[in-house]
């Protein structure tokens, strides 16, 4: 019941959203000191898609669960042997290359691919591997609807291989506060320059 | 007109209860049994093998209608033209409607077209269906009205290159087409279709492309897909068409139909 609503109804339309919305809104507003609070998820957000995800801790999570700030937002899944531990050290280096008070400011959520195999204790275990900062980053599975609706937003190509691997286009997309796509990068090993740019122009207060 | 005799409104209620039980679905979608099987794509899921298996699995004789999809966007009122989040369609979603929830001169029994990939799955999530995968249209599109792979036969494919070659028809009803031999119409001839995985075609016309340039490393995993079969164009031109697309994209010659997985 729950996938069929949240296939057929996007957050506007949702009341519980909507309410969740306007406290973090609130929050959003306080924290910013003045300013005007959303009253509601932009038309081209990426927070239109409402789904539930699971976090690493296994605890329940949103999509949105970084609203208000500018986040990093990528696809993986936790078996991928090479190009996967790229995607979390190239997200590692744009980081990296902000100034401090920036990089606080910015959170990142992985969204697998996966959700048969990877568990919360598997996506802890590839969040401790690669040693990010759990306090801004979030590894999650969503349901396989909900992943590959994702997936269609972000523009994100993938297949599952008969061995259980995936095919996957690797895509580092930056979300500003509303979730809506800022920049989008494919570029691993040489860190996508413009992406950059705008990532740190995203983060200045 | 049931209940013409309150006396026998029961049993009126009851004869109409047990036909309804005995349609395949709701609002006259008529499902057909599909077996599984193991074919030759022009996608292999692996460099190393050239065979897809799919399972057994349930799929519409026919593409979506603009009067189903009508129905479903006055049940869904936020799926309905200018209230849908641009996030999921673009500006053309159901532009030659007369409005918002209303079809204006469109045909009820064409097909609908001029939906995005996000409306098709939204659709058949609540028919409590889903949309199929490229293998499972693949594997029934192969079909013609005698065997089960049609794609050696210059005939078959002649036709749908004359269906491709044909401009600006206006889209008659769907249901016109003759049945395959799963029973199912409207493959080609009439309109192309979304797929679930649309977005996972993943094509390029040498695979050495993929994996080979250190700065892009696009695609993870055991390498990507190349197209097998070049000689096929007329499956190879679907394939080319939806890996153009995004999901939110609509245009006048693409729809959809659904499917339901078996037990």
């Amino acid at each position: 019941m729950n996938r069929l609503l949240s296939a057929v109804m996007p957050a506007k339309a949702c009341p519980e959203r909507r309410r969740r919305a306007g406290i973090q809104g609130l929050a959003l507003a306080l924290a910013l000191g003045a300013g005007v609070a959303p009253a509601t998820v932009p038309d081209d957000s990426l927070y239109q898609l409402a789904m539930p995800l699971t976090d690493q801790a296994g605890k329940p999570a949103a999509l949105d669960l970084a609203r208000g700030s500018p986040v990093l937002v990528t696809m993986f899944y936790g078996s991928c042997p090479h190009v996967c531990p790229m995607l979390v050290s190239t997200m590692q280096r744009f980081e990296r290359e902000l100034p401090e008070a920036s990089r606080g400011r910015l959170r990142v959520l992985m969204v697998s691919l996966d959700p048969e195999r990877d568990t919360p204790a598997k996506l802890a275990e590839v969040a401790a591997r690669h040693g990010v900062d759990l306090r801004r980053w979030t590894l999650a599975r969503a349901g396989p609807k909900d992943a590959r609706r994702l997936a269609a937003a972000l523009n994100i190509q993938y297949r599952q291989l008969p061995d259980g691997e995936f095919n996957h286009s690797t895509v580092i997309t930056l979300l500003d506060a509303q979730g809506r796509i800022q920049k989008q990068t494919s570029s691993l090993l040489r860190l996508d320059p413009e992406f950059a740019a705008v990532l740190k122009a995203a983060t200045r207060r | 007109m049931h209940a013409v005799m309150p006396a026998k409104a029961g049993i009126h209620v009851l004869a109409l209860a047990l036909s309804l039980a005995a349609l395949p679905a709701a609002a006259g979608t008529d499902y057909r049994r599909i077996e599984g099987a193991t074919f030759q794509s022009v996608l292999p899921e692996a460099l190393d093998s050239k065979n897809v298996t799919i399972g057994r699995y349930q799929l519409a004789s026919t593409p979506v209608t603009n009067a189903e999809f009508l129905a479903f966007v006055r049940a869904h009122p936020q799926w309905q033209r200018g209230r849908a989040a641009k996030l999921f369609v673009d500006e053309g979603y159901l532009r030659h409607w007369g409005g918002p929830a209303g079809l204006g001169s469109a045909v009820p029994q064409a097909p609908v077209v001029q939906v995005s990939w996000f409306a098709a799955d939204a659709y058949c999530a609540a028919q409590g269906a889903r949309l199929p995968t490229w293998h499972e249209w693949e594997w029934v599109a192969a079909a013609d009205e005698r065997v089960t792979d049609a794609r050696q036969d210059p005939v078959w494919r002649q036709r749908i290159l004359g269906w491709y070659a044909e401009t600006g028809t206006a889209l008659p009803r769907v249901g016109r087409g003759p049945a395959n031999v799963h029973g199912v119409q409207d493959l080609h001839g009439l309109v192309w279709e979304w797929v679930e995985d649309f977005g996972a075609m993943m094509v390029s016309g040498d695979n050495r492309e993929q994996g080979s340039d250190p700065d892009l490393m696009k695609f993870c995993g055991a390498g990507a897909m190349t197209m097998e079969q070049k000689e096929n164009y007329a499956v190879m031109m679907r394939i080319a068409m939806l890996s153009s697309l995004k999901a939110a994209y609509t245009t006048a010659n693409l729809g959809f139909r659904c499917a339901k997985d078996l037990p």
